[in-house]
């Protein structure tokens, strides 16, 4: 009878639920105090002495059963589960699923989207957080501005792939365009506005790219150059992996600067902006920057603003142009917070599913490894290669996790 | 900053224009979403939903009285009077009385048409038609008219997806179910980790360093590793999917961020006023529930919103733990995806039933969006 009634049940459930911790909470610390060891008798100041020493424990205990029973458990237990084979009743396979995995081009199609997605979503969110971090700082509207772009982190990853659905959807070429992109689309005819948008424009923003993907690299690479510096040595490794990464970029923005001077564009047509294979990763990923870049522009928005006032009055003092203030001065000060942000934003995209899900669903190249997983758990039904590819998500973790771990430690020492 | 100096600086108007400009572009996504809930299936699939906005044009075909027992006599000549609109007038901008040519006329000119017949078109729709008795008869003329008609919009779409809709384009017992789902799972987990927290902040006891390691660890765990192990578990020991498995798995879920950001808060709280209420022969108990519960409050509050918005928005926990094969406790997440599939087409229905699903984190954001700003400045580990 009660559970023809979800709301009814909801509201027990809050009651009992609320009652039973707090219950939990007093009665334990009774029975601790009055009962096991009571602060009366010959033994009162051991007792209590005692009592203080097994209380924390009482505190903690629902909490360390839950985090150990839903989220440390199944790390190991997906491991396990990673190493055997369903069909099998569970036997020990070693790394047959890891085999079988890496064999499929889904799988290796999922993680060099992955791969993508993990270098742009959280390069733009943090540049266009940033970027409306700066701006709103000087101005009086900026507060309105800011909550503006901070909405879309209310709005759910599905109800973002409606909204974006809705921009890219398609009609028939003597229709009217009920999707913004392709009204927008069928404005070029290939004239010189068309050019200037869509070819001069974007070679210039894929050079500036490179110039900043080469600054960067740089600034990683320069210490190994710089004589006399032999601290650090097991950086060596990440300068390096920075720097070649950093060419490997350079190389592909100059190439697709080329690239869009050779390629001819389908004017006129209005486009199924979601089948474009490669492309329609960049129109998933806009999704997500929507969301992340609110957030990336909050937490920079107050690191900017913790910015010491002398710092920069010293600067514009010593002749600075606003935009050497911003480069030199400012980011540089916030360089941590900006980790942080990124970081951050790249736990988010490791587990991007939703908007995959909704939009796609992996169709048309656009798989991701989240949902490769949901699709070989629930779909296929295949536990063992399912297992594994969230053991790649972990693994892909992983490095965060300690780096949070080696701050948080610091921090509190 | 360039104020600090005593010089306005040039750049101020570029200032406001980008971002002007970077607000719109933000914006506009979801705006497009709100106007085409208010649209009619027609509407949307005619115009972009910009166009909504502004009176459009739009021609329209009319046809005058049959002549059979309207026309009035006026010696050889007959005539019908009358008005093209019933009830709905347009602002007639042209028309005609061919489909060849619509815009032939402007309003209050005569059409002359073949051996003296014509056809008198006021810009208040009425119209005069005149003509021999074998042109005035049969069935009426026809009046084609380009009229600006005003933006149109209506309340239609919410009262099918929230009370008149049918099977699956009704969205009240889902947006029930997500409350369901959330209200438990948002106030459960804030008992349990501002205990722990408390524990963590201000309690001496081996092991704490090393706890809150393992909590900064779990941080960042993805879930998608605890989807196998705990449906295992939870069809093991007999909750099954339901209710009391997504209320436990988010309860969970939520934790490490719970703990965290409370434990990073009460460390904050003066040291004094738990000192002198030791002093004074609180217990733990005391201290917890008396004072640092109610100072507390900011980051409680915080969390709540981040759970609320987060177990609101969630697909994929409920998709594993909660909706069985029968559907019947779908949440609005899942229900609008598979709308997605089924109505793909149906904008009227998916923007509404979006925007339904998206209200409620909206207002909650907007109202207490003091409390989240601060909760993730408390929450990104530093």
């Amino acid at each position: 009878m009660l559970t023809d009634n979800p709301a009814l049940l909801g509201l027990v459930t809050i009651v009992i639920g609320v009652g039973a911790c707090l219950g939990y909470f007093f009665f334990s610390n009774v029975v601790l105090d009055k009962v096991i060891f009571p602060a009366t008798g010959p033994n009162a100041g051991r007792n209590i002495n005692r009592a203080n020493m097994v209380r924390p424990w009482l505190f903690l205990f629902p909490a360390i059963f839950a985090l150990s029973l839903y989220l440390a458990y199944p790390v190991v237990e997906t491991l396990r589960l990673s190493l055997t084979d369903r069909s099998l009743d569970g036997a020990f396979v070693g790394f047959e699923n890891y085999r079988k995995m890496m064999a499929e081009s889904k799988f290796w199609e999922a993680v060099r989207n992955n791969m993508l997605w993990l270098i742009v979503v959280p390069a733009a969110s943090t540049a266009f957080g940033l970027l409306v971090a700066q701006l709103t700082d000087r101005i009086r509207w900026g507060n309105l501005a800011k909550s503006l772009i901070f909405m879309p982190m209310a709005i759910s990853f599905v109800g973002a792939s409606v909204i974006f659905k809705l921009i890219y959807d398609t009609r028939p070429a003597d229709q009217n365009q009920i999707g913004v992109l392709n009204a927008v689309w069928l404005k070029f005819d290939g004239g010189i506005g068309s050019v200037l948008m869509l070819q001069v424009l974007p070679t210039l923003m894929y050079l500036a790219f490179a110039a900043i993907v080469a600054y960067v690299a740089w600034l990683f690479v320069k210490d190994i150059v710089a004589k006399g510096q032999d601290r650090s040595v097991w950086l060596l490794p990440l300068r390096l992996l920075v720097g070649v990464a950093g060419v490997w970029l350079v190389w592909l923005s100059v190439s697709s600067a080329v690239g869009v001077w050779i390629t001819e564009l389908p004017y006129g047509e209005p486009q199924t902006w979601l089948t474009l294979s490669f492309w329609n990763n960049f129109f998933l990923m806009v999704v997500l920057i929507w969301i992340q870049t609110g957030f990336a522009m909050v937490i920079l928005s107050a690191a900017l603003r913790g910015i010491p006032e002398e710092t920069i009055e010293a600067a514009i003092i010593d002749g600075a142009n606003p935009f050497q203030i911003f480069f030199k001065i400012k980011v540089p000060q916030i360089m941590g917070t900006i980790v942080v942000v990124w970081t951050t934003i790249t736990l988010t995209v490791l587990k991007v599913f939703d908007i995959v899900f909704a939009m796609t669903n992996g169709q048309w190249e656009t798989q991701v490894l989240a949902n490769y997983m949901y699709d070989k758990l629930f779909r296929a039904n295949d536990w063992g290669i399912g297992s594994a590819s969230a053991i790649v998500i972990m693994l892909l973790v992983t490095p965060i996790l300690v780096w949070n771990v080696y701050n948080a430690r610091k921090e509190m020492k | 900053m360039a104020s600090i100096a005593g010089k306005k600086s040039g750049l101020t108007w570029a200032v406001h224009i980008s971002v002007a400009a970077l607000v719109l572009l933000w914006l506009f996504p979801t705006v497009g979403l709100f106007v085409s809930s208010f649209r009619s299936a027609d509407q949307i699939s005619s115009s972009g939903w910009w166009a909504a906005l502004f009176p459009s044009e739009q021609n329209e075909v009319y046809r005058t009285a049959d002549p059979g027992d309207k026309r009035v006599a006026d010696g050889d000549i007959f005539v019908v009077t009358g008005n093209i609109f019933e009830g709905a007038p347009r602002d007639i901008k042209a028309w005609g009385v061919s489909s060849r040519d619509v815009a032939a006329y402007q309003p209050g000119e005569t059409a002359e048409l073949k051996d003296g017949e014509s056809v008198t078109l006021q810009p208040d729709g009425n119209y005069v038609w005149r003509g021999n008795d074998k042109q005035i008869s049969g069935r009426g003329q026809r009046i084609f008219i380009t009229a600006t008609v005003p933006p149109e919009f209506s309340l239609e779409n919410y009262t099918t997806i929230l009370f008149s809709g049918s099977g699956q384009d009704n969205m009240a017992k889902a947006f029930f179910n997500t409350l369901t789902v959330t209200i438990p799972a948002t106030i459960i987990p804030i008992v349990i980790a501002a205990f722990a927290a408390y524990a963590l902040a201000w309690m001496e006891f081996p092991g704490r360093a090393l706890l809150i390691a393992a909590v900064v660890a779990l941080l960042v765990v993805p879930l998608q590793l605890a989807l196998i192990p705990l449906l295992r578990l939870h069809l093991g020991i007999g909750i099954g999917k339901g209710y009391l498995g997504v209320w436990l798995a988010h309860t969970a879920f939520g934790m490490p961020l719970a703990i965290y950001l409370l434990r990073n808060y009460m460390v904050g709280l003066p040291r004094d006023i738990i000192e002198n209420a030791k002093v004074d022969g609180a217990t733990d108990f005391q201290i917890f529930t008396r004072i640092i519960l109610p100072l507390s409050f900011p980051a409680l509050a915080s969390f709540a919103i981040f759970q609320f918005l987060w177990t609101w928005n969630d697909l994929l926990v409920a998709k594993v733990f909660l909706i069985d094969a029968t559907g019947s406790t779908t949440v609005m997440t899942n229900q609008i995806v598979e709308l997605l599939g089924t109505r793909g087409g149906n904008w009227e229905i998916l923007a509404t039933a979006a925007f339904v699903s998206i209200a409620v984190p909206l207002a909650v954001f907007f109202l207490m969006q003091r409390y989240l700003v601060r909760g993730l400045l408390a929450g990104s580990v530093k």
